[in-house]
């Protein structure tokens, strides 16, 4: 089906649903102005900033993330059990959901396209390496790649590391550098 | 089910496109599609989640691959509504048509008779219940977990028919347990009507060359799996 026959049938549905009561077609304006505006990778990085600036935030996003995700008021949706995991000089993490796209929604936003799509979900548990080549992320075959396929209820989102050139920065500007691909761990952060 | 959902390790897909600028939704009718999920999971006509992703999994086989995700939730939600009684499928097409499709399209949806029929939708219980269920997938154990932290364990080498989180390549391998989660909804029954049926949720690691064989990169993938997809080796 083309994307337009999908957007009229989807149309066709949204029409039926609401003259059946069992959709507020208000509600889809308020939905699509409340992801593109409110939710995203903001608090995804905002955790990311924190842990790079105290050891003790550190320490327990790492052990119990769920326990610090909800200390934040985000509103990204619900998250039943959230895991960080840490990069460090000898291994890299990867997050995917091969079975279909599951998300840290309450910490990233909604999936990028890539995410969801066929060649990555099939290719990352398998050839992790070519498929961060595609996106300029060169990492060794020393390295140890860990890949986590999301395929419970557990969310996973990965702790960066930081380039040295931003030591000493406080934690907003910290945040905002931070970019949605490095918490999937498709990328890695450069001080460029 | 050996569906075509069940990604991980094919082959032949080729590159991946790393461009998705955009935070949010890029067509109005990807966050139509949203919002419809959430309002017939409102109303009940979907029963959880797990009932839900089972939908997604059925629809048919090439519009999973084309469709693109909304697409897919598109699929997912007529074969929801038709099997719950609510809508035919014909009446959809009719509408489509009246807004300008030509008819004659592949469709995603693939609705099978009797897949509610232990389920009454609108059932004012159901509702009710449903929006008493507690906001996570996390119950109460019934049992002490099987297995711990270091044990190595053997996946379950057969396909299910149904609704199920073991990845086909995944099974009948060799894993070593590293986290031990307490007791979860069971997707496999609950997509089905047939109870949480809470189980033990354990994050177990694979090496690469117990999954791909020689020559396989230096890698570990990690899974999350029910206990009753493991077993011990001298169980085997």
């Amino acid at each position: 089906m083309s994307q337009t026959t999908a957007a009229i049938r989807a149309q066709a549905l949204e029409s039926l649903l609401t003259e059946r009561g069992l959709l507020d077609a208000d509600l889809i304006d308020d939905v699509i102005v409340r992801y593109n505006e409110r939710v995203g990778p903001m608090n995804g990085a905002k955790l990311v900033a924190h842990a790079w600036s105290d050891v003790a935030f550190k320490k327990r996003l790492l052990t119990d993330a769920t326990a610090v995700v909800n200390e934040f008021e985000f509103s990204g949706g619900q998250v039943d059990k959230l895991v960080v995991v840490e990069n460090t000089p000898d291994t890299h993490n990867v997050v995917v959901c091969t079975l279909c796209s599951c998300y840290p929604w309450a910490v990233l936003g909604l999936p990028p396209k890539w995410y969801k799509d066929p060649a990555y979900r099939s290719r990352v548990v398998r050839e992790p390496r070519s498929v961060l080549a595609e996106f300029g992320t060169f990492i060794s075959t020393e390295k140890k790649i860990r890949v986590w396929d999301s395929s419970a209820e557990i969310r996973y989102m990965v702790l960066p590391e930081m380039p040295a050139a931003w030591q000493g920065r406080d934690v907003d500007s910290l945040a905002a550098s931070v970019s949605r691909d490095s918490m999937i761990g498709v990328t890695v952060l450069d001080a460029n | 089910m050996d569906g075509i959902h069940d990604l991980g390790g094919k082959q032949g897909f080729g590159a991946v496109d790393p461009e998705d600028p955009l935070q949010g939704f890029s067509q109005r009718w990807h966050g139509s599609v949203f919002t419809m999920i959430n309002s017939l999971a409102a109303a009940g006509v979907m029963h959880n989640s797990d009932h839900f992703r089972h939908a997604v999994e059925r629809i048919d086989p090439i519009s999973y691959l084309d469709d693109g995700y909304y697409g897919r939730w598109l699929g997912a939600a007529e074969n929801l509504l038709v099997e719950g009684g609510i809508l035919e499928q014909q009446e959809i097409t009719d509408r489509a048509v009246a807004y300008g499709a030509k008819g004659d399209e592949r469709v995603a949806a693939r609705p099978q008779q009797g897949a509610d029929s232990d389920l009454s939708s609108r059932d004012a219980d159901r509702i009710l219940r449903t929006s008493a269920t507690p906001l996570t997938a996390e119950r109460n154990p019934v049992a002490a977990a099987k297995y711990s932290i270091g044990d190595v364990l053997l996946t379950r080498m057969s396909s299910v028919p149904g609704h199920t989180r073991l990845p086909a390549y995944a099974r009948g391998r060799l894993g070593t347990v590293v986290a031990v989660h307490g007791a979860w909804v069971f997707p496999d029954t609950n997509a089905h009507g047939k109870g949480e049926q809470p189980q033990h949720l354990y994050t177990l690691c694979f090496d690469a060359q117990e999954l791909w064989g020689e020559g396989a990169e230096n890698l570990e993938v990690f899974l999350d799996l029910f206990e009753p997809y493991l077993h011990r080796v001298e169980e085997a």
